[in-house]
């Protein structure tokens, strides 16, 4: 989840080494297969029935976050402008004092 | 001690900082919410202060379990922020800052609506000016939308007063509902300050302009007071359930695309509020209670990370994720509180966020707002998503962008250390915080079911992150804005004037122009002879002429009324 670059001022941080993400990594699958089985194993209280799907939650955050992300990376294609879209409109205006006190 | 009205203290305080300098005034400045708290106390749990103006009954003071609540947590969020801001040097933003603190706690006690407008109106104006201490030309413009916005709030919630106190013959501040203009009115004024959707602009458009320390203090107050006001006036307005839940959705999708990354603390704060607004809208115990209990948390955990992003700024002087990337290397305290931070908005168990969150999504499911409880459950995946992962990530890891960096001042560490064990402490010990909401209900959030649901979410939500990085999936931050609401404001209406003006000149001028050619010489020319330098009506009479006509024209009078 981190850099794969070398840190030029020759340290070497944690991050800096692939191995050490790669570690990172491997704990964190350990961790979410864990949490996964976890529901086979032990019984959750059903307020709603799609919660009785085993994983539903797994599932769920898997598949929304997914969602998310390539919609909004589709809604960029409509939403996203130059950083100075408004300021260069504002800009030409006749500027005003600065600090408005 | 004597009993003072809590936010006097403020505005006392605002008026000792413009004449006191350095340690004296970092000394009093801290003392104020510490001895503002020990007056609350000292006031205890329910008085009520009554007093007539101009006919009207006032209750400038009330104090309640509700409003006692959010009169310890601006106190406390105060307290953190005051401490934040200790480094700074400008007095603009130290008076302005407490006397937004001051304004924000008398809107909270305030048990009349023309007490509420009027420190709704000093909240706005107090806090635009830490947005115009940014002294850019960005911010200038960005707080002057602010201010009108928040102005037109505020006149939105007189004329509402007004019309209640036409239908009522009361101004008092209890519970309005929708069923009148005037509740309306009102219903719109707070919803302003709440960020509902398509009033939310401000927000996302204002905060990220503002000055590193300012932004803190901002987050603190503004919502929260409209947060209480909603449950104060508004509490099982089943509207509210529906407004909330698009607010926990739309600005996630923003959050995600979003570079300048206390921007997307913004966003995930209209998220946050709205669980508030949710659980206000639902309106039973469990619920109010979720939804003042999330309030109380988010203060807390918003700001940390307002604060992280803070130092960030006052670091680096950059604030773009595009820009940033690896400071966890040069910045390691400051990281690891960022994340506390991140933990406890993302509602990971034995972190604040948690305790609340939970209680609002209870209630959905116990009341059965099934789609609303998704909608809940997609935002609470989609705020691990951009708070809890992208701020972190992108910020101090992500990559190595090689920016010159030290830890933040040293009243920095300390505020956000406080923020972040306060963060902690409520995660892991939550009936503190249960035994001081308003509502009688009893409530356990670490159950194996909410615990483990909770867990896989996060997990999976990272899960993806994760994955579509791998990928090379996931957006990158590219230096952009994107457009939203705002855009018919800033760019529609500029542009609609300046094109009708461009239509609108060249018509005056030739209409102007034909009626001046056609009929000038006809009506300009004989007005010319009558009252031109040498026109008869333009010609000196002597005094005396005057007054015999005037004579004239009296007994002309007089006849006239004998006939």
């Amino acid at each position: 989840m981190a850099s794969k670059k070398k840190n030029p001022s020759g340290k070497t941080y944690f991050f800096d080494k692939q191995e050490n993400i790669n570690l990172v990594l491997r704990v964190f699958y350990v961790l979410c297969a864990l949490l996964f089985a976890a529901d086979f194993v032990i019984n959750r209280e059903i307020y709603h029935s799609w919660e009785k799907l085993p994983g539903f939650y797994a599932i769920f955050g898997f598949v929304a976050c997914v969602l998310l992300v390539l919609a909004a990376t589709q809604m960029r294609k409509v939403l996203m402008r130059d950083e100075d879209y408004y300021t260069k409109q504002e800009d030409s205006k006749p500027t005003k004092k600065k600090d408005g006190k | 001690m004597i009993d003072i009205h809590p936010s006097l203290l403020f505005f006392f305080a605002a008026v000792l900082a413009c004449v006191l300098r350095g340690h004296v005034r970092s000394a009093m400045m801290l003392a104020v919410p510490v001895f503002g708290a020990l007056n609350l106390w000292q006031i205890g749990g329910s008085l009520t202060l009554t007093t007539s103006f101009l006919g009207y009954t006032l209750e400038p003071l009330r104090i309640d379990d509700l409003s006692i609540l959010f009169g310890y947590l601006f106190h406390l969020a105060a307290f953190i922020a005051i401490i934040f801001s200790l480094h700074v040097k400008d007095t603009v933003q130290h008076v302005s800052a407490l006397t937004y603190i001051g304004s924000a706690i008398g809107a909270v006690f305030a048990g009349d609506l023309l007490t509420l407008f009027i420190f709704w109106e000093i909240m706005a104006v107090s806090s635009a000016f830490l947005i115009w201490a940014r002294r850019s030309d960005r911010s200038y413009h960005s707080a002057m939308r602010y201010l009108i916005i928040h102005v037109l709030s505020g006149v939105l919630l007189l004329a509402g007063a007004l019309f209640i106190f036409r239908d009522t013959g009361s101004l008092a501040f209890n519970e309005i509902g929708l069923g009148t203009t005037g509740g309306w009115l009102v219903f719109i004024a707070f919803g302003i300050k709440a960020a509902f959707p398509f009033f939310h602009n401000w927000l996302t458009d204002a905060y990220p302009e503002s000055t590193p320390t300012g932004a803190v203090f901002l987050s603190a107050f503004t919502t929260k007071a409209a947060v209480y006001a909603l449950a104060r006036g508004y509490a099982g307005t089943e509207i509210l359930i529906y407004i909330g839940a698009a607010m926990t959705c739309f600005p996630i999708f923003y959050a995600v695309i979003e570079n300048d990354l206390r921007r997307v603390l913004a966003y995930s704060m209209i998220n946050q509020i709205g669980f508030m607004v949710v659980g206000i809208g639902i309106g039973t115990a469990l619920a109010v209670n979720g939804a003042v209990a999330h309030a109380f948390n988010d203060v807390i955990f918003k700001g940390l990370l307002f604060m992280a992003m803070g130092a960030v700024l006052h670091v680096t002087g950059r604030m773009n994720g595009s820009d940033l990337g690896g400071l966890y290397k040069k910045m390691p305290i400051t990281t690891i509180l960022c994340i506390v931070g991140a933990a406890s908005i993302s509602a990971f168990p034995l972190f604040s966020g948690f305790v609340s969150k939970s209680m609002v999504m209870s209630a959905a499911l116990k009341e059965g707002y099934d789609w609303v409880w998704i909608c809940l459950l997609f935002a609470s995946a989609g705020v691990f998503h951009h708070a809890g992962i992208k701020i972190p990530y992108f910020a101090f890891f992500a990559h190595d962008a090689n920016i010159k960096a030290k830890e933040p001042p040293f009243n920095m560490l300390v505020a956000m250390g406080i923020a972040a064990v306060l963060c902690v402490a409520i995660g892991c010990y939550p009936h503190v915080l249960y035994n001081m909401l308003p509502n009688e209900y009893e409530y356990t959030a670490y159950d194996t079911t909410h615990v483990l649901a909770q867990l896989q979410i996060l997990f999976f939500s990272a899960m993806a992150f994760v994955w579509l990085n791998l990928k090379g999936l996931y957006p990158p931050e590219l230096p952009s804005i994107n457009i939203d609401i705002e855009w018919f404001y800033r760019r529609v209406m500029p542009c609609s004037v300046r094109c009708g003006l461009a239509m609108a000149v060249p018509a005056y001028k030739a209409t102007t122009g034909f009626i001046t050619g056609l009929f000038g010489k006809v009506v300009i020319g004989n007005l010319l002879r009558h009252h031109g330098e040498h026109g008869v009506l333009s010609r000196a009479w002597p005094i005396g002429s005057m007054v015999l006509w005037v004579a004239v024209l009296l007994c002309l009078y007089i006849i006239l009324y004998h006939v």
